[in-house]
């Protein structure tokens, strides 16, 4: 029976490719239910997923200004399209990106460092801290002396 | 098939010439390496420089065994698909990543049952003989992985997700419909 679309929280979930993307097809069963939509760096993922739709955006970091710049913008417009209730990243920056845009309209937003990071967080996730409402690291460890906090991981 | 893979964002020229050079004395191994921003040339190995997920995912499961660096998409999908795995980390003293964190990832993962580790040509070499001997068949199926991640942690994201409304699958649960 489908829920009216009103209490159905609509979910952006932001991740670059490879395997950022991958950890986050790992959470996909946590979204069962809402309104999904998908960015990410790499076009061909759209032959993966079944429910849900994909919105592309440029990869890009601190060294490639150009590229930064494209990202934001194409973030921005994706976050503005989709008016998420509810951001949730596995990274990298796109996703710091995506949640400093998405706290504009009033998003709740949800950064999960990478399980790649095991002594240190990810640059990303250092960003995300001043910014998301919830940082999570995939270690216990890590996450007791950054601030982040531990709430299992995806293996 | 031997499928290697070094990711998409940099080049990692070491582990592709110790492969290629492994293959040289194996003509009877096709190898297909996924080379990224490699600019290099091989004589013994295939090669291609991008594919898709819906292609990776497929040529990981046709191999025998994977090559790769200790990048977290391939060590997930090999896990998941109880491939054996043999794991080159990059290192930041040859310019092969910004920094040495795939050492601390390999820390981690190597305590995974189908995962061994190489870190340099002569390591490739002796691991890619011995898994191809059969040596890894006996306990490659310890732990498999399933394809999602734990269920606290996505107890975790359903609730924020649902934060404040009725999560709509125990909504369904307790309709009639549902109940008859």
């Amino acid at each position: 029976m489908p829920v009216p679309s009103r209490s159905r929280p609509v979910v952006l979930a932001v991740s670059s490719g490879g395997g950022h993307w991958v950890q986050m097809q790992r959470l996909t069963s946590a979204f069962e239910g809402a309104e999904v939509h998908y960015a990410t760096t790499d076009p061909t993922v759209s032959e993966q997923i079944g429910a849900g739709e994909v919105h592309v955006y440029p990869d890009a970091n601190k060294t490639t200004p150009v590229r930064l710049a494209l990202c934001i913008a194409r973030l921005a417009i994706i976050v503005l399209r989709v008016r998420p209730d509810v951001i949730v990243s596995t990274g990298a920056a796109g996703g710091v990106i995506a949640i400093r845009l998405g706290r504009l309209i009033g998003a709740r937003t949800l950064f999960i460092d990478s399980i790649a990071n095991a002594r240190e967080l990810s640059v990303s996730a250092r960003l995300a801290l001043g910014v998301a409402d919830r940082v999570l690291s995939q270690w216990p460890a890590v996450a007791e002396h950054t601030g982040a906090d531990y709430r299992g991981a995806v293996l | 098939m031997i499928f290697a893979t070094v990711g998409t964002q940099l080049p990692f020229d070491r582990l592709l010439l110790s492969l290629d050079s492994w293959a040289a004395g194996r003509p009877d191994i096709p190898v297909l390496a996924q080379t990224g921003t490699s600019r290099l040339r091989f004589q013994n190995i295939a090669t291609v420089g991008h594919v898709s997920q819906a292609e990776f995912r497929a040529r990981m499961t046709e191999a025998r065994v994977v090559v790769g660096h200790a990048g977290m998409g391939t060590i997930l999908t090999a896990a998941e698909l109880g491939k054996p795995l043999i794991l080159m980390p990059r290192l930041a003293r040859y310019g092969e990543h910004r920094n040495d964190h795939q050492l601390d990832t390999l820390r981690e993962m190597a305590r995974l049952s189908n995962v061994t580790v190489a870190r340099s040509e002569e390591e490739l070499h002796a691991q890619l003989d011995s898994a191809l001997a059969g040596d890894f068949e006996a306990d490659r199926r310890r732990d498999l992985v399933t394809a999602v991640a734990t269920r606290p942690l996505l107890d975790f994201v359903r609730e924020f997700v649902w934060k404040d409304r009725p999560v709509s699958g125990h909504a369904d649960a307790t309709t009639p419909r549902a109940a008859a």
